[in-house]
């Protein structure tokens, strides 16, 4: 499932963004503990294609996509 | 010096990136085609298990429906297919600066002297394995010494490989293969050298040219040195995979006045522009096709005295190309503008006359229109005219449109 979400970010002088907190389709904000990796990459399980931030979220890995200024995230129930 | 060409070729293009879309689709038999219920659409591609059954690229879609009850249309959507395209092109970039497309799924890239490696079959693999991470779909790439070898190589393992075609063993792998699968044999050629008994490109290689040249004139000659890897055609960096952007409508209503006309093609003139603007296109050509009520029609085109991505422009010439080959009284059925002779906006020469500063400014203001429309929709903008005539003006044409791949020769 492709599970579009909000997201408070950060643009640096340099074009690159840094995402700060993730905001859930409920309202719910979750921070952006860190960023481990920025790549481009295709989400097979979504469906769709933008820059990839491996992210840790409540002491989890998420991937976090950056889909041409639309954000998603790979909703996974395993997590 | 021995030339290292890739031919890369991404697999069921339109096909792989609707899969990837929609991953429902994946394990179904999917044909990307136009409205089935349309008696005139056709298959545009299909995916592997679509091929299984049989399904062929250009058939009709019912013909492809009886063929396979299960299968999936899906209507194409170029805006993705020219993103895609763009992006694969971006990691060829980091191998060469030698890149010619050819279509917008196939490229060849000349290689040697790449600082990456000098070895072709390195780079073909790096290229697929990024192609396949960052993009999600896969590409079957050739290696050769010339562009032809390395095509016949993008063909001959399908999907996701690499083929490599040597000077050394070209004779046994290109050679057994049937004459029309080297590049610009056609169905006529390969009829005629059937007639001859050349079946195989080998049998081709060891044929006289001058038969050849009786036979099928100077291109039989060319065929012939094609067959020998004698090919010595560069990688042309100076075409682009779009030939033209162009869209058109048929209206809700008999056109009999110049201002039915001026709306709709305002109408088409905006989308076509904002299509150039997307994809950073300026053009020098503007076609305008015109069909009236009996279904007579014709095409008609001017080049601009400047190249331009702007719709008034466009419209201009459009509206002054129905003025000089439309007389009253008219009843128009259909009308379609296209903008043609493409080139990239970043390579326009800069110009301080008057008017080509009033242009940029024209261009500048329908680049906000489309941010506007990006954010709040087609309508959420407009010009006043559309106002005189919601019937006319009610398409939004953004959707309807089509592009035009550069033919197969040049
Ligand atoms: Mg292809």
């Amino acid at each position: 499932m492709k599970q579009y979400v909000g997201v408070i970010a950060q643009h640096e002088p340099d074009g690159k963004i840094m995402p700060i907190e993730m905001i859930w389709t409920d309202g719910r904000r979750y921070e952006i503990e860190r960023i481990y990796d920025v790549r481009r990459a295709a989400s097979l399980k979504s469906g769709g294609v933008g820059n990839r931030y491996a992210c840790r979220i409540r002491s989890r890995e998420v991937y976090l996509y950056d889909e041409d200024g639309r954000w998603f995230v790979e909703d996974n129930e395993n997590g | 010096m021995t030339r290292v060409i890739l031919h890369s070729d991404i697999n069921n293009f339109y096909a792989s990136v609707e899969c990837l879309y929609n991953p429902a689709l994946r394990s179904m038999p999917v044909a990307v085609g136009g409205d089935p219920e349309l008696r005139h659409g056709i298959v545009l591609a299909k995916n592997n298990i679509a091929k299984k059954y049989g399904i062929k690229t250009g058939e009709a879609l019912w013909q492809a429906k009886r063929r396979c009850p299960d299968l999936v249309f899906v209507p194409p959507h170029y805006d993705r297919y020219i993103r895609f395209s763009r992006m694969v092109r971006e990691i060829y970039a980091d191998y060469t600066d030698k890149i010619e497309p050819f279509g917008l799924d196939e490229s060849w890239l000349d290689v040697t002297g790449s600082l990456v490696s000098q070895d072709g079959k390195v780079i073909a693999d790096k290229i697929r394995e990024r192609i396949k991470f960052e993009l999600g779909i896969t590409a079957s790439v050739g290696v050769s010494y010339n562009k032809i070898f390395a095509k016949l190589g993008s063909d001959m393992h399908k999907p996701d490989a690499t083929t490599t075609i040597t000077v050394a063993d070209f004779k046994d792998k290109v050679w057994p293969l049937p004459v029309r699968e080297l590049l610009y044999v056609g169905s006529s050629a390969s009829r005629k050298l059937a007639g001859y008994g050349i079946h195989t490109i080998g049998a081709l290689a060891r044929t006289e040219p001058r038969l050849l040249k009786n036979w099928l004139g100077i291109n039989g000659v060319m065929l012939w040195q094609f067959a020998n890897g004698m090919d010595i055609s560069p990688v042309s960096n100076d075409s682009y995979p779009i030939k033209s952007i162009g869209n058109s409508t048929t209206t809700p209503r008999d056109l009999v006045s110049y201002e039915d006309v001026k709306i709709t093609i305002y109408m088409l003139a905006e989308s076509v522009a904002s299509r150039l603007r997307e994809n950073g296109f300026i053009c020098r050509t503007v076609q305008l096709y015109v069909r009236d009520n009996k279904l007579v029609s014709f095409e008609r085109q001017a080049k601009l005295p400047e190249p331009s991505c702007v719709s008034d422009t466009i419209a201009h010439a459009s509206m002054r190309l129905f003025d000089l080959n439309v007389n009253e009284p008219f009843a128009v059925r259909s009308l379609g503008v296209r903008a043609c002779d493409l080139a990239p906006a970043d390579c326009r020469q800069l110009s301080f006359l008057p008017d080509s500063e009033r242009l940029q400014k024209k261009e500048e203001l329908e680049k906000a229109v489309d941010s506007i429309r990006n954010r709040f929709g087609h309508f959420a903008i407009q010009r006043g005219i559309m106002l005189t005539d919601r019937n006319l003006s009610s398409l939004n044409p953004r959707d309807d449109h089509s592009i035009q791949q550069i033919a197969f020769l040049r």
